[in-house]
């Protein structure tokens, strides 16, 4: 077992400017983020909590103002250009938006040779192999290689878009909020599927969502932000019965529970007053 | 794409009319009846022969064999300005598009000035300094016009750029050049086509008028522009000969055109049809057997029977939601609850009568208030009723768009989307308030500040005066339920009100929503794919699967005791009830699209009970009989012992 975390995030801010007079927005303020090897780990927040501004840092797509990102102990915060580019074989990313982060226009198949014809050294062949290998080891059909985005549903372009993050066989993948989008029942299915290509292929995920039930599901820690700061972090199953920081507590009290009766029992125990509710031209 | 072109028979005459004057003016010298330069003195203006089929110029010059050399050089300057205008504006533009920052400043400002500056001024300097150069003005009109190019491609791809699939090449570990070159630049065509059809016009346009006064190719060589100067020395004596050049430019640059906008809409076609494979559509099914009428009981205030509706489909017309039942008294709470693409949005649209274009009630009925509101489109009334008919009919649809908007209240789920940007909150309330009951503006403004306090607005005095960009998601919500409420309505139509926002303003809406029933004894419809949020609002609930209702019961039994396959195994599949770290227990595949909707019960192919008698008839809602009715053939099974 590897003693040095996979991923270390320390203190990190993240500022973004909106204007030439108005002061910047401050996105992240001192997040510190560990993942082990093989590990899933949890990122909750609800919207302007600055849980995708982290995801976007560690990706090098957000302006990181001061901290570090350390991948397997080399200091990634500011790297650009070719070691950027290079590190996209440990570090993937899926996204919330199945209908957006496919190109329209590339059938399914050249979308997951993209990255092999980029980082191998493989002839046509034997990417469109590896590309309809993955795409079945993700459930779907060796035959959807063919298929256009717009021929998918929701829970299949999910799936190719995680097909094309792991067919690098990168050591972490960042999901941001990749469930978010799915009907219950797909949501499901995606869910078993990403816990199955952990446990097989033992990547890592930092997993950011809003909904506490499904990191907890999925994630042994959990860290919950809130407007840009950690506010907890610890064990899910701890974090889920005992929550420490009244924010978590407001957070998993706001969770609707399935069960009327038990539903009942979450209102009446709910503390009012903890949201985050800015307006929009504020919240950004 | 050739096919599709086909179909277009504008488009593929323009087509072949270009590549026609194409290749007959490249393979001139091949097939030309006589020289373009060989006179003949004794054969001056002559009109249209078999000799000289489009006749003979001034010096006695077969025309069509001049047009045919002159379209050479016209064609051959409006590719070199093509080339040009394509190999500047578009990298620089895609540069400037992808790349924000100094290079683009620079760019746009450098485009900005080309823009400004007269063009034929400029080309009059050129040929100044070269003399006869076609090649010459013809580069300097390319550069001139690539602003035209630079800009929209900039747009275009400062657009693209922000695409998420874009972020995610650029993940995959893409250099800029690659993500350009593979994911930007194909989102551009369309425009470029139009931009590039319209620019070729311009240049055989610029390249005529050049040779008119001159500055083209020397005579006796031919050009277009330069046969129309000839032609216009001579026009009292032959005005033919201006007809053959003339009609000759006016048509190419006509061709151009419509090949640009034809080629534009064929790519943005081939990218956006999202038409899934559709089985024949099926009609609806009158024999089908019918979900049985309100049960005994206190009058529904609304109620629905036999409810389906049809959407426009290239052959004909495909069922989406089929024999919907529901009934909802006043003050009750029922929720309809499905995943996406289950119809449950239909339902409450057809309630509404906000059914999108082309869609139509085809059979059932929706009675509220004991008043029928299906049907009553003034169309289709006018049309069995005759001119007095109509007249009544014309009545009644006023009468149903009062009900509609006043007794009837919806709740949209974005209501940002639907408040208009340029009023205040204030305005927008004040005069739907006005709309439903009249009166003063002071005292509807009164009405529309008590209607914030209603929704638990805090300083609603302040509110009104906001505009929605100022509002946050949760407060745009409780303005929307304000708005929902200005006609104190009987009934409530949410559509997802709480899926954008955040989880704890969300318990707080649905808090409010709870409440407004309990201070109103208004009705609530609450349509939602979360169990939580219909648990935490509704007594009562449908679940929808494929455009069908697939069971009705209060929501405690739906949860506890659910007698259809498919709610149990949704309500399994919800990660907050199961263990964590075990897998979940998925429904395998997915929800069959309206169209392709499976005989028999819709669930069968993913169902694990289906038996062969599932895909046989359609099912029926029955059950045990009470308030819990199934559409499940084994519903016996399911029972508790």
């Amino acid at each position: 077992m590897n003693a040095a975390p996979l991923l270390e995030i320390e203190g990190l801010v993240v500022r973004y400017r909106t204007g030439r007079r108005t002061p910047p927005v401050v996105a992240c303020d001192g997040v510190d983020l560990s993942i082990d090897a093989g590990e899933i780990a949890g990122l909750v927040g609800e919207s302007g909590s600055g849980k995708s501004t982290v995801a976007a840092a560690v990706l090098g797509l957000a302006p990181v103002a001061a901290g570090t990102i350390r991948f397997r102990g080399e200091d990634i915060t500011h790297v650009s250009g070719a070691r950027r580019r290079a590190l996209a074989q440990h570090v993937q990313v899926v996204f919330q938006d199945p209908f957006g982060s496919l190109s329209p226009r590339r059938t399914v198949g050249q979308t997951l040779s993209e990255p092999l014809e980029v980082h191998r050294r493989l002839g046509r062949a034997e990417r469109a192999a590896r590309a309809s290998a993955m795409l079945e080891r993700v459930g779907l059909s060796a035959t959807a290689v063919d298929r256009r985005p717009a021929e998918l549903s929701g829970g299949q372009r999910q799936r190719v878009a995680i097909a094309r993050a792991l067919i690098l066989e990168p050591e972490l993948i960042v999901c941001d909020e990749a469930l978010s989008a799915l009907d219950l029942s797909v949501q499901a299915q995606v869910l078993n599927l990403l816990q199955e290509l952990q446990r097989d292929l033992g990547v890592s995920y930092l997993f950011i969502a809003h909904d506490m039930a499904v990191v907890r599901h999925l994630a042994r820690r959990v860290t919950v932000m809130r407007r840009g700061v950690v506010v907890e972090r610890g064990d899910a199953q701890q974090l889920w019965d005992a929550p420490q920081h009244p924010y978590t507590r407001a957070l998993l009290a706001a969770i609707p529970d399935p069960d009327p009766a038990a539903q009942r029992r979450r209102r009446q125990a709910r503390e009012p007053g903890t949201t985050d509710d800015l307006p929009r031209a504020q919240a950004r | 794409m050739i096919g599709a072109a086909l179909r277009r028979p504008a488009l593929t005459v323009a087509l072949g009319f270009l590549v026609l004057v194409t290749i007959a003016c490249v393979g001139a010298p091949l097939w030309v009846p006589t020289d373009p330069l060989q006179q003949d003195l004794g054969a001056i203006l002559q009109p249209p022969s078999s000799a000289h089929l489009l006749g003979t110029d001034g010096l006695g010059r077969d025309v069509l064999s001049r047009l045919a050399s002159g379209g050479r050089v016209t064609l051959l300057g409006a590719l070199e300005a093509v080339v040009v205008f394509l190999a500047l504006g578009v990298p620089l533009g895609l540069l400037a598009g992808y790349h924000a920052g100094r290079f683009d400043t620079v760019t746009t400002r450098v485009a900005e000035v080309l823009l400004s500056v007269p063009a034929i001024i400029f080309l009059l300097v050129v040929v100044a300094v070269f003399p006869a150069s076609q090649l010459a003005t013809m580069i300097t009109l390319g550069v001139l016009g690539t602003p035209n190019v630079f800009r929209v491609v900039r747009g275009s791809a400062r657009a693209a750029s922000q695409e998420l699939y874009v972020r995610a090449a650029q993940t995959v570990g893409l250099t800029s050049g690659q993500v350009l070159r593979r994911h930007i630049a194909p989102a551009l065509s369309g425009p470029i086509i139009v931009q590039t059809s319209l620019f070729a016009a311009t240049a055989v346009m610029t390249d005529s008028a050049l040779a008119f006064l001159g500055f083209s190719v020397q005579p006796p060589q031919p050009s277009w522009g330069g046969m129309i100067a000839e032609a216009s020395a001579v026009i009292d004596a032959d005005p033919w000969l201006l007809v053959p050049p003339g009609v000759l430019i006016a048509l190419v640059v006509l061709a151009l055109g419509i090949l640009g906008d034809g080629v534009r809409d064929l790519a943005a076609r081939s990218v956006a049809s999202v038409e899934r494979p559709r089985r024949r559509p099926r009609r609806a099914a009158p024999a089908a057997p019918r979900a049985p009428g309100p049960s005994a009981g206190p009058p529904a205030l609304l109620s629905l029977h036999g409810v389906t509706v049809a959407f426009p489909a290239p052959h004909g017309e495909v069922t989406v939601v089929r024999d919907v039942a529901l009934d909802v008294c006043e003050g009750q709470a029922v929720g309809i609850v499905g995943e996406s693409g289950c119809g449950k949005s239909v339902v409450a649209r057809a309630v509404l009568g906000l059914l999108p274009g082309g869609a139509r009630l085809t059979d059932g009925s929706i009675r509220f208030d004991g008043r029928e509101l299906a049907g009553r489109s003034e169309r289709e009334l006018g049309r069995v009723l005759g001119a007095h008919g109509r007249e009544l009919a014309r009545r009644s649809e006023r009468e149903l768009g009062r009900v509609r908007g006043a007794q009837i209240g919806f709740v949209p789920q974005d209501p940002i989307a639907t408040l208009d940007p340029a009023f205040t909150v204030g305005q927008q309330l004040t005069e739907v308030v006005r709309r439903h009951r009249g009166g003063s503006r002071p005292g509807a403004r009164a009405r529309a500040v008590a209607l914030l306090a209603m929704v638990d607005l805090p300083d609603p005095e302040q509110v009104v005066r906001r505009y929605p960009h100022q509002l946050s998601g949760g407060m745009a919500q409780r303005v929307g339920i304000a708005l929902a409420l200005a006609g104190e309505p009987k009934l409530l139509i949410a559509d997802e009100p709480t899926t954008a926002l955040d989880m704890t303003v969300q318990a707080e809406v649905l808090g409010l929503l709870r409440d407004l029933r309990e201070r109103l004894g208004m009705a609530i419809v609450l349509i939602t794919h979360d169990w939580g949020v219909l648990a935490d609002v509704c007594d009562d609930a449908v679940v929808m699967y494929a455009g069908e209702v697939v069971e009705v019961a209060p929501v405690q039994s739906l949860f506890a005791a659910s007698l259809h396959p498919y709610t149990r195994a949704l309500i399994a599949s919800n990660p907050l009830l199961a263990r964590a770290g075990e897998p979940l227990p998925a429904i395998p595949g997915q929800v069959p699209a309206p169209g392709a909707w499976p005989a028999g019960c819709h669930f069968v192919p993913r169902c694990p009970l289906a038996v062969p008698a599932c895909s046989g008839e359609l099912v029926a809602l029955g059950g045990p009989g009470g308030a819990h009715r199934t559409r499940c053939l084994r519903h016996e099974e399911l029972a508790p012992r």
